[in-house]
């Protein structure tokens, strides 16, 4: 499988699909790619998977696919790999990459399911631009019956807060759109904040749209709890020390559905927080 | 650890010498009746009180053997941070007075018999080693909190019990009426009340001078070593592991094992009064003790079978391995995560001379890194001079400021990269006294500290603040100052006046950003994971 069926086939799962992360689209297409591969050893093999992962990196440079990427590697190698010959081994890797697949396709109803106790009845929640989980997250609560009503910042330079507004209607969820200067004045009513992550760092920190770090340091100066979903896939290996320690290839996103290739001086995505301590990154994929 | 790695030497053990074994599972079913006594004893009698003498002295005879002071560090690792002065030890165990006297007696009796019986000479080192890891986990009992000796120095019947102890480490070839083999050193000058329970040695009077002639009895390269140590020749947490294990690398090459003696026990008894006197010379470092710890564990491990040329190579490649991967390829490692972290333009603040940190320094700037280091200094020792040299040496822009200007250099730097002598269980950082004040500082202006440390580095040990245990240096360095003057020479003349020139300080984990390890960049809390791991490993 070469880079342009590689990309390809990623943009097909892409369009299958759009409500899908890109990062299980990508390890869709690793799978393939594994299922496909030629190679004769297993160094070989861990090669070119990488390199296929480079690849889609260079496709859709968010932080979630590299993570990814290298995460479905380390699952698939993540066993005894022992045996005499390399179909034996290529086999077990398919089954370990196929079961790496099934369970990130539900981690967003996993995250719903453990995070939608966190709203309690009548509450008022504040949310920071277009995140999928966290409108999943949402789509439960309401399932559950809960009365609360949300605060969507308007979240430029796209506009991508408006998008969660209405899917959020649809719900009949009562949702006001603030503006991003606004964040500090709607504080004092909100009961807490939930937003999504592009990627979650070593030092237990995210990477997310650009307000987000500004919305962390309001909360905690107002004393809001400032809750973070994110899927298991998103832990990538960084350790930024402050902003200008992220990697400029996770700060600029080129939607390939809207084709907005200008942007500003001010980064879109760079936007780093210290939320919590998380546990090291080894201690997680061992629990994958 | 000890335990497992001494249980194959057990088995082997039990195959060649009956005798020896019976012995030792007498002595531990002996132990374990003594403890039953105690126990049924304290049910009878209903005595409050708990003197913390008391419990000490039934806590350090229930183990009949002497123990090396890094011994107690390192085991107690599982019981919770113990940070109160030795007069209340928060022991649970209840031990009166009056059984106490009794149990010895026993003790002593049934000890008497056995060694008429068997003829023993000498120390039952390593079967207190099998016998007190093996003894918690069976008994029920409450586990007698023992703090180590070194950090109970004003309580003057552990003071006792140490003199007695270095003067029973007697080693083999010495006259029994030698009297002192390793001299207990006395403390100088007045300390300081809240760290009067640490030691304070002067410089001008080092254990040397007390050592009679021959000092046949300790190897000339340790003696050597142990000067070198007190005097301050050698310093930094790296050299004097290195030089230690060095020494050891000598020792083991001089060494011939005495007749009807096996190499793997005898060895481990011939250390133990080395490292007691490199004790007293300088309280010993955390990676010291980790190596100490590693070398016990390859020497008890070497096969009975084995010949002693072989065996005694067979060490001394295993020390060189150790120092190769353990310090010189760490340091390489190290140097390459850390050079990902330096970028352009940087301004680095570094404190003191840290080998590694130099290293890194050094590898960055081969590397053409274009950066500028601020070098932070102190009083008394001024290391900072050291790195400062090095470092304009390889053509390294520098900037040289003491201490007391770090809040006025601050707002220049961009990055502060740290050396470590030791990191904690709980996360904190053990380094240079000062350190902890340039880490406070940057917090407060935003800066990240990067700490630099190799895994060996990493101690088991858990302390909160900088008292509980440290080092208290000579105070008559602080007298001169940079006049020439000496003022305070008359210090000691003056009761109200206390000098104090500490060595360490810890630094808590919310003050540092990253640790950069040879294992990867990991954030502070993730220490006992490593911990963890490399126990695992073992």
């Amino acid at each position: 499988m070469n880079e342009e069926e590689l990309v390809e086939y990623f943009r097909a799962q892409m369009r299958k699909d759009p409500d899908m992360a890109s990062a299980v689209a990508a390890i869709r297409t690793l799978l393939e790619f594994l299922k496909r591969d030629k190679g004769e050893t297993i160094l070989g093999l861990r090669e070119s998977l990488k390199w296929a992962t480079d690849c889609l990196t260079g496709e859709d440079s968010s932080v979630a696919v590299s993570s990814g990427g290298e995460l479905f590697l380390r699952f698939i190698s993540l066993t005894s790999l022992e045996h005499q010959d390399l179909s034996r081994c290529k086999k077990v890797m398919e089954e370990r990459g196929e079961l790496f697949l099934e369970k990130i396709s539900m981690s967003r109803t996993k995250v719903a399911k453990l995070c939608h106790t966190f709203i309690k009845d009548g509450a008022k929640i504040l949310t920071h631009s277009y995140s999928r989980v966290v409108l999943r997250v949402l789509e439960k609560a309401a399932a559950e019956k809960k009365r609360f009503s949300v605060y969507v910042t308007e979240s430029q330079p796209d506009s991508a807060g408006r998008q969660m507004a209405e899917a959020l209607r649809k719900l009949n969820v009562p949702v006001t759109v603030v503006l991003d200067a606004a964040v500090g004045y709607v504080l004092e009513k909100v009961d807490l904040v939930i937003v999504g992550a592009e990627g979650v760092v070593e030092s237990g920190g995210i990477i997310n749209k650009i307000g987000t770090y500004q919305m962390a340091v309001c909360s905690k100066a107002h004393n809001k709890p400032f809750y973070v979903v994110a899927e298991s896939f998103k832990f990538v290996r960084l350790y930024p020390l402050n902003q200008q320690d992220v990697p400029d290839k996770f700060k600029i996103y080129c939607d390939f559905h809207l084709f907005i290739t200008t942007f500003s001086e001010h980064s879109w995505r760079s936007c780093w927080c210290r939320v919590r301590r998380c546990s090291s990154l080894s201690a997680l994929t061992q629990t994958t | 650890m000890v335990m497992f790695s001494l249980t194959p030497v057990l088995d082997v053990c039990t195959q060649q010498q009956e005798g020896k074994e019976l012995t030792k599972e007498e002595k531990q079913r002996l132990r374990k009746e003594k403890k039953q006594q105690k126990k049924s004893k304290e049910k009878k009698d209903d005595k409050p009180s708990r003197d913390s003498e008391k419990e000490k002295k039934p806590a350090s005879a229930a183990s009949p053997a002497p123990q090396t002071p890094t011994q107690p560090p390192a085991q107690k690792a599982a019981p919770a941070p113990v940070p109160v002065p030795a007069s209340e030890t928060p022991s649970a165990a209840d031990k009166p007075a009056k059984s106490k006297a009794e149990l010895k007696a026993e003790r002593r009796a049934r000890q008497e018999a056995e060694r008429a019986s068997k003829g023993k000479k000498g120390d039952v080192g390593p079967q207190a080693a099998p016998g007190k890891p093996k003894a918690p986990p069976s008994e029920l009992q409450p586990v007698v909190k023992r703090l180590p000796e070194h950090v109970q120095v004003d309580n003057p019947e552990v003071l006792k019990k140490l003199a007695k102890k270095l003067e029973r480490q007697q080693v083999y070839g010495c006259a029994p009426n030698c009297c002192g083999c390793i001299p207990l050193r006395s403390d100088y000058g007045y300390k300081v009340s809240l760290f009067s329970h640490l030691h304070q040695y002067s410089r001008k009077a080092p254990l040397t001078q007390q050592l009679g002639i021959p000092s046949t009895v300790i190897h000339p390269a340790i003696v050597r070593l142990g000067l070198q140590y007190s005097q301050g020749i050698v310093a930094g947490s790296n050299a004097r592991s290195v030089a230690l294990l060095h020494a050891f690398k000598q020792v083991i090459r001089d060494y011939t094992t005495p007749p009807n003696e096996e190499l793997s026990r005898d060895l481990v008894n011939r250390l133990k009064p080395y490292i007691s006197f490199l004790n007293q010379c300088r309280p010993l470092s955390a990676s010291m003790g980790n190596a100490i710890k590693y070398i016990k564990k390859e020497i008890s491990n070497i096969p009975s079978q084995c010949k002693e040329e072989e065996a005694k190579r067979k060490l001394l490649n295993c020390i060189d391995c150790y120092i190769n991967e353990k310090i010189v390829l760490a340091a390489k490692a190290i140097a390459k995560y850390s050079i990902e972290k330096i970028s352009d333009g940087d301004v680095i603040l570094v404190y003191g001379c840290s080998s590694l940190v130099n290293h890194i320094l050094c590898e960055a700037f081969e590397k053409n890194r274009k950066f500028r280091v601020i070098v932070v200094d102190s009083r008394p020792r001024l290391e900072g001079r050291e790195a400062l040299r090095r470092l304009v040496q390889k053509g390294i822009n520098c900037t040289y400021v003491l201490i007391s200007a770090v809040s006025y250099i601050l707002p220049e730097v961009s990055k502060v990269f740290l050396g470590a002598h030791a990191l904690l269980a709980n996360g904190y950082v053990m380094s240079r006294v000062g350190t902890s004040q340039i880490a406070l500082v940057a917090k407060a202006f935003n800066v990240p500290v990067l700490v630099c440390c190799e895994t060996y580095k990493f101690c088991e040990r858990v302390q909160t603040d900088s008292f509980v245990s440290n080092e208290l240096d000579d105070p008559d360095d602080l007298i001169v100052t940079r006049t020439g003057t000496t003022q305070l020479e008359h210090w000691q003349e003056v009761p109200s006046l206390g000098l104090l020139n500490l060595v360490y300080d810890v630094t808590p984990p919310d003050f540092v950003d990253l640790v950069i390890t040879d294992l990867g960049m990991i954030p502070c809390t993730s220490v006992p994971v490593v911990l963890r791991v490399k126990n695992v490993d073992q």
